[in-house]
Parts: structure tokens; C-alpha cells; sequence
């Protein structure tokens, strides 16, 4: 193992001026072929794909993987209905190895709910919502069945360590990464346990945080990635597990609703999923678009009051209540996409976003984001005497593969449903537009409708809008905020600075409560933020419950200052999630 | 003097995870739950490690009873220092029936088997608290016992230990070989940092049967059921002492 010299890089806050001198600096740091950011579905399929290659061909290949979750899958979250096709080329007999897709999808319904009823929407054969042939998976279980595979061919998986920093060569180009140190304490001083983190240098480096990534954020800017797309707008998803009774359970069935209770200017909906593992468990959450105007508008809140609907409630009653999860989703679409290479890295899956919304399915796209960055790749990382202008290779090929492949004609066609529902009737205008021109045209309408604009920018000042009453939950079907967070193991060190951080310590007061009423109070799925009473004197502070977060990144996404910048805490700390 | 000082670590289910009784209420859900090091038993390898860095002793061993998950256990115990493990498989019915009494057996043989000079553990474990193994294995090897400590120091071949009791901090002096069990306040363990984990998949990690150790997992417990406690129920306000005597009459309470 090298050692090398770096600057060190806590986070950011109010840290400086408490580093002691003496204290070790110096940073290991390792070389491999390609390092893979990430063990989600895309990043997983990324490594199994290069050693999968690197086996066929009798190559030797180094492929490190770092995830921050304590154990693959444990911070994974999705509804899922799986559309099966990335699976099957990256490993065809998936069925005979174990892959965990136990429920193929035998009852498909699609409604619009009105506050007390429900008007059957019928899903014609062609239409993006249609799952035939797709299965009902818990997505952890599939990302950890992954990582089983992936470290069977000889990946070396490293859970419990996050990528906190990008590592550049002097030409500018990406030379790896490194792990975030620990020991620091809450001040920003380090403890008596300080460590540096790790230099891991590769050849390529991808990047495959999912929906916002921390570090993908650094390269848009480092790289100008974003020059020539719209930005990217996303949703959040809340989700459920229960357990419920026997009687109600119908394994297969597939459940997707708009409408009540979100108004039709709104976007999102709900899914609730039959799984057909041997035990009556249901999947069920709420996605509310993140371009949500109403300060007053709180995502977990319509989630829970969502449950009580009379097509809803009785499939819950009886049941119980054994998971919770929350987590941001891209809803750009085509339009968002960003340039995906630059020398030394790349970007793949829900990171840049390739999530057919209509569909609402991004795991087949990502897992072939990985499989085309790996396939271009190879070649390079493998080659004998590779000419290359930068240190950090960049491999141009790989965007070029995917523009030829049906990702891009899949994100292509279905480019202008959600954009659509950007006009007066709202949803009914989208769903009219989607039943017309997408049913009919598939896509093939020569206009591209461009979005509105960042998520951030959509709040209106809480003076032009009405509170929304919520209904108190009940503590059978609906549940309140720290009950919820409780059940998704989440937990972090106490002792570290906070991960959510704030570029400037006098806005939140000045700008989001005064004009917005301090949205991130409601759009926070865990309860991390709060306004509270001075202890001495009036006024209200910002208080940062940072052990609570889950990672979803709606904050730094939603923030009408934008003055939250979500950085990497310790690794292994996050939720726990089991088969989310 | 051997200067080799066994470690147990134990595997369980991380503190902050919501444990759910699975619904036949024979146990608890473990599958594809979170799991780590108990706490105590990083407290135990952290002094172990220190104990050696101070030249004290020669080697640490860790040493995890369990499924095949159990080698990511030791494997972290080797990343925070420990030079190599052994891991004694036990599993299925064999493992939901392990108790204190068959891992001291283990550890005893183990102990002779490596002519280990101190058996450091946690005092307990956090899932099922029971505060026995420690006091067990010394009974079984006849070695004295240091439990509660939140302090240790080597003096020759005796060891100095400060115990955490109910009445304050008792002072004890105990002969090698011993047993000592580690208690919160005894050190602040290490972080298993990369660099480490890697260089501990080059670590040996032996793998034996309790069988190979003569022991006998035979369990003299029988787990009836297992249920979550009961709900909490609202409290209730009343206004006078004579309201309470009579809510407390009618509740049968008096």
C-alpha cells in the first residue's frame, strides 16, 4: 500500500481552528482497475459485468466496490415491480441461481380516488403502467442477492465505507476516491479513535450513487456535466411493509392509484403490491412529485392519510405494520440526462437517472446503464499499451453504447407524459395527453416538452397558500412521524458532525421559515428538522436531528434556498432497511 | 506464559434495529436483519488489542460461535487488531438453542486447547442478556474472574482490575490465567477502517465443530414462547385521593 499526503477534507461546518497538531494526516491508499461507487442495482451490475468479462476473456481485474450502507441492500428502497429484461442478460439462468422473484404479477388495477370513492381506470395493453410479465420484488433482497453474486466472481465489495471525496490528478482527470475519516467529533475536533480515510486510486471510476448523489452533485459542477440538459426533477417515495391478515391477501395483485388525496396540480400516486413469499406481506407507499408548490404540503402526511381510503383501509385492517422507508426518485426523464463521461469516471443509474416515470421502473434501466459502462470499459482498462490524454481514462464509448440501446429509445418515448401534466387540468390534462398521444404516437410526437424549472424554485410563499388540515393518526392504520423512523432501524453516530449541513447558518430562519414556514419540517421523511424556541429570548432556531436521517435527499433537492448540502455521514450509519 | 489472549465476539442483531417476534412466537425475525458485533465484546477486543500494542501479550485470537455469518464478525475483530480467528460453526436448531453454558464449554476447551493465558469477553450480550458466559468459563476451568471491568492492568502474572458493581468501584487483584469481562467504561473501541478489513482477508480464520472440541450442545433450556410485552396502556388522571383509593379498590390493587 502507497502512502499519500492529502489535504484533509472533513466535513464541512464549523471545524476549523480545532485540529491540533500531531495528529496522524497521512492517508493509505490502494490501487485497483476500476473502483464502483455505490451497491445498488446499476453499481452491482457494473462489477459483475467486468468480471464476467474480465473471466471470459482470462483477464486479471481489480474491481473494488464501496457502499455506504452496513450491509448490501440495507439502504436500498423501491416499490418494486421488476421488469425482468437487464436481469436476464446480465445473468440469464437468474431463476436457477436464487434470484429472489418469487411474484410474478397476475392482477393489474389502476384507479383514481376521489376522497370516497374510486373510478377503475382500464390499463389497454401498450400503456407504460401495463406489468404483464413483470414481478413484485423486494428490491433489498435483489440488491443483496446481487452482492452475493457479484463477490462470487471476485468483486471485492466493501460495505459500511462511504465515498466522501473525489480524488483528481494534476491533469484535472478523476483518479479514484476517498472514505470519509472518522473519529470526528461533534465540534469537528478529532477523538482519541481518529482515522484518515482511504485512498482508493483506479483506472475508471463510476459513480452510482442513485437518485442525487452527493458526489455526482461535485462532478456536475467540476465537469459542467449539466450544460446542455434541463435539470433534474425528482419525487419522493414513502414506503410501507405490513404484514396483514390472510384473508385480504391476494399475491400478485399490482394496486396503482392518483388522485385523492392530492389535488390534481399535484403529482403522484400510490402503489400497494401483493408479495408471494410464503407469508401475507403487502408493499405498499405514496409518491408525491417534488415540484409541489404548498409549503403547508407534508409528503408523509398525505402518505398516512392516503391508508384510510375506503379501497385502501380494508386490505390494512387487522394487519401490522413491520417496515418504513422514504427516499427521493428522479422524474426528469430524457430531458435531464446529463453527459454521463469524463476523464477518469462515469456516471450510471438513478444517479444521472434513466427512470421510465410513467412506468415508474428505473432498475431495468439502471442495471443497463452498468452493464453498457462496464462492456466499454474493459476493453480499455484490459488493453496492453492504452494511449490516453488523460491519467484518468475516459471512455466516451460508453454514453455512445447507450444512446444505440433501448434505454434510450424506452426514455425517448415516453419523454413527454410527465412534463404533460404542466397545464391547467393538471393530472386529467396528463392522463389525456398520455392516453392520446403516447397510446397512439408511442412517443413518436415531434415536440419535446421541457419541465418547469428546479423542484427548489416551485415552493410558493406560505402567505399565498392554505395550510392543509391533516387527520391525527390513528395508530392502526396510520402512524405518527417517530413511530415511523423508529422502524426503519436508521441510527448514526452521535458523536460526528452533522451530515446536514448548511452553507450559510442564518438562512433557515431569514428565508425558509419567514417566507416558506420551514417546508423541510414537513417534507423531511424523518423528522430531522425542526423549529424550536430560542433557549433565551425570542426567536426560532433550525434544529438538525441528523441521527434520524435516511438518506433520501429530498432535502437537498427541495430546500428553496438550497442552502442544505447533504454530505456522506460515517459509513454504516443510515437506515437498516430488511428487503425494501 | 503463552502471552495469547482468546477473545469472544459475539453476532447479533444491531442495538438500533426494531426487533420484531416472528409470528409462530417460537423467536425472534433475524433473516436479512442488520447484525453486528455486540457491543461489549468490541470493548473486549479493543482492550485485548491495546493489551498487545503495550507489549503486554503476544497474539490475540478471536473466537465467534455461530453460522457462517460469524466470520464477518471475527473479521472485524481482525481489522481492529486481532492476529487470527477461529470460528466454531453452529447452526441451524443446534444455534437457536445456544446458550452461555455450552459456549463456556467451548471457550474452556479452547482456551486449554491454545494455552491462552486470559479469556477477555463483553459481560454481556444485548439480545439476550444473560451475563453468564464470563463466570461460567471460569468455573469450568477453575481460573479466576474479573467481571465488570472498567479497568485492567497487567502486573506480572496477576492482573489489577477495577469492577463496576452496584455499591460503587471495587479493587481487586486476580492471579493468570484468568477470565475478565469487559463493561462500558473500560476503553472506547477502535473503528474497523479499510485499510484493515483488507488486510484482514489475509488473516486465518480456522473453522472446527463443537464435536472437535468435545462438546456437547445439548441445551437443558426449552424456549416456550417468546411475545412482544404488552402494550402500554393510557394512564389516567383523577382528581381527589378518595378517586384513587376507589379506582385502586376497583382494580383489586387493594
Amino acid at each position: 500500500m502507497l502512502l499519500s499526503l492529502e489535504k484533509c477534507t472533513v466535513a464541512t461546518g464549523p471545524t476549523r481552528g480545532r485540529w491540533p497538531s500531531g495528529v496522524e494526516m497521512e492517508r493509505f491508499a490502494d490501487e485497483a482497475d476500476v473502483v464502483i461507487v455505490g451497491g445498488g442495482p446499476a453499481g452491482l451490475a457494473a462489477a459483475i459485468r467486468l468480471k464476467q468479462l474480465a473471466n471470459k476473456h482470462e483477464k486479471e481485474l481489480r474491481v473494488c466496490l464501496v457502499e455506504k450502507a452496513s450491509q448490501i441492500g440495507a439502504h436500498t428502497l423501491s416499490g418494486a415491480c421488476l421488469e425482468p429484461s437487464a436481469l436476464t442478460e446480465l445473468i440469464p439462468d437468474w431463476k436457477e441461481r436464487g434470484a429472489p422473484l418469487n411474484t410474478p404479477v397476475t392482477e393489474d388495477v389502476f384507479s383514481i380516488l376521489t376522497e370516497k370513492h374510486r373510478i377503475p381506470v382500464p390499463i389497454l395493453p401498450g400503456l407504460p403502467m401495463q406489468n404483464h410479465g413483470n414481478y413484485i420484488i423486494r428490491m433489498g433482497n435483489l440488491v443483496h442477492w446481487l452482492g452475493e453474486q457479484a463477490e462470487e466472481l471476485g468483486v471485492e465489495l466493501y460495505p459500511g465505507y462511504a465515498a466522501a471525496e473525489v480524488l483528481f490528478h494534476e491533469d484535472g482527470s478523476v483518479k479514484g476516491i476517498a472514505t470519509n475519516d472518522v473519529g470526528i467529533a461533534k465540534d469537528g475536533s478529532p477523538k482519541d479513535v481518529f482515522e484518515r480515510g482511504m485512498e482508493l486510486h483506479a483506472k475508471v471510476t463510476l459513480f452510482g450513487e442513485g437518485c442525487h448523489g452527493h458526489l455526482a452533485k461535485q462532478l456536475y459542477k467540476k465537469f459542467n456535466l449539466r450544460e446542455n440538459c434541463e435539470p433534474q426533477t425528482y419525487a419522493i417515495g414513502l414506503k410501507e411493509v405490513w404484514m396483514i391478515d390472510e384473508k385480504k391477501w391476494r399475491p400478485g395483485r399490482v394496486e396503482h392509484s392518483v388522485g385523492w388525496p392530492l389535488d390534481r396540480n399535484t403529482y403522484g400516486g400510490s402503489f400497494l403490491y401483493h408479495l408471494n413469499e410464503g407469508e401475507p406481506l403487502v408493499a405498499l407507499g405514496f409518491v408525491v412529485g417534488l415540484d409541489y408548490t404548498n409549503p403547508y404540503l407534508s409528503p408523509f402526511r398525505e402518505f398516512q392519510r392516503w391508508k384510510h381510503h375506503p379501497f385502501v383501509a380494508p386490505t390494512l385492517e387487522g394487519g401490522q405494520r413491520i417496515a418504513y422507508g422514504a427516499r427521493a426518485l428522479n422524474e426528469g426523464g430524457f430531458q435531464s440526462i446529463p453527459k454521463l463521461t469524463f476523464p477518469g469516471g462515469l456516471l450510471i443509474g438513478c444517479s444521472p437517472g434513466f427512470m421510465n416515470v410513467p412506468k415508474i421502473k428505473g432498475t431495468h434501466t439502471a442495471m443497463k446503464s452498468g452493464m453498457l459502462a462496464a462492456e466499454a470499459i474493459f476493453p480499455k482498462v484490459t488493453a496492453e499499451n492504452l494511449d490516453s490524454e488523460t491519467a484518468g481514462l475516459h471512455i466516451p464509448e460508453y454514453a455512445e453504447n447507450l444512446k444505440n440501446s433501448w434505454v434510450w429509445k424506452e426514455l425517448y418515448a415516453v419523454r413527454n407524459i410527465r412534463p404533460s401534466f404542466h397545464n391547467y387540468f393538471g393530472l386529467y390534462g396528463g392522463m389525456i395527453y398520455t392516453g392520446i398521444f403516447y397510446w397512439i404516437l408511442r412517443g413518436k410526437e415531434p415536440w419535446t416538452f421541457k419541465h418547469c424549472g428546479t423542484d427548489a424554485s416551485q415552493l410558493k410563499p406560505a402567505k399565498e397558500c392554505t395550510p392543509i388540515e391533516y387527520p391525527k393518526p390513528d395508530g392502526k392504520i396510520s402512524f405518527d412521524l417517530l413511530s415511523s423512523v423508529a422502524l426503519s432501524g436508521t441510527n448514526h453516530e452521535g458523536d460526528q458532525p452533522p451530515h446536514l449541513t448548511l452553507k450559510d447558518d442564518s438562512i433557515p430562519v431569514a428565508k425558509n421559515l419567514a417566507i416558506y414556514d420551514g417546508p423541510e419540517q414537513r417534507f423531511c421523511p424523518a423528522g430531522v428538522y425542526e423549529y424550536v424556541p430560542v433557549e433565551t429570548g425570542d426567536g426560532m432556531r433550525l434544529q438538525i436531528n441528523a441521527q434520524n436521517c435516511v438518506h433520501c435527499k429530498t432535502c437537498d433537492i427541495k430546500d428553496p434556498s438550497q442552502n442544505i448540502n447533504w454530505v456522506v455521514p460515517e459509513g454504516g450509519g443510515g437506515p437498516a432497511y430488511n428487503g425494501l | 506464559m503463552s502471552g495469547r489472549v482468546l477473545v469472544g465476539v459475539k453476532r447479533v442483531i444491531d442495538y438500533a434495529v426494531k426487533i420484531r417476534v416472528k409470528p409462530d412466537n417460537t423467536g425472534v425475525v433475524t433473516d436479512g436483519v442488520k447484525h453486528s458485533m455486540n457491543p461489549f465484546c468490541e470493548i473486549a477486543v479493543e482492550e485485548a488489542v491495546k493489551l498487545k500494542e503495550k507489549k503486554l501479550i503476544k497474539e490475540v485470537v478471536a473466537v465467534s460461535c455461530g453460522p457462517q455469518q460469524s466470520q464477518e464478525t471475527i473479521r472485524t475483530a481482525l481489522a481492529m487488531g486481532a492476529d487470527r480467528g477461529i470460528h466454531v460453526e453452529v447452526s441451524g436448531k443446534d444455534y437457536e438453542n445456544l446458550g452461555p453454558l455450552q459456549v463456556s464449554k467451548i471457550l474452556a476447551a479452547l482456551a486449554k486447547k491454545e494455552d491462552a493465558q486470559l479469556i477477555l469477553l463483553g459481560k454481556q450480550a444485548i439480545d439476550d442478556d444473560c451475563n453468564q458466559t464470563g463466570q461460567m468459563t471460569a468455573a469450568l476451568l477453575d481460573w479466576p474472574q474479573g467481571t465488570f471491568a472498567s479497568e485492567v492492568s497487567l502486573e506480572g502474572d496477576k492482573i489489577n482490575l477495577v469492577r463496576e458493581i452496584d455499591g460503587g468501584l471495587e479493587h481487586i487483584k486476580i492471579n493468570t490465567p484468568a477470565v475478565v469481562t469487559a463493561d462500558l467504561r473500560l476503553n472506547t473501541p477502535r473503528y474497523a477502517t479499510l485499510p484493515n478489513i483488507m488486510k484482514a482477508k489475509k488473516k486465518k480464520i480456522a473453522t472446527m465443530k463443537p464435536a472437535d472440541l468435545g462438546v456437547d450442545l445439548t441445551s437443558r433450556l426449552e424456549v416456550l414462547k417468546v411475545e412482544e410485552p404488552p402494550q402500554r396502556q393510557a394512564g389516567m388522571k383523577v382528581e381527589t385521593v378518595e378517586d384513587l383509593v376507589g379506582k385502586l379498590k376497583e382494580a383489586g390493587r387493594i
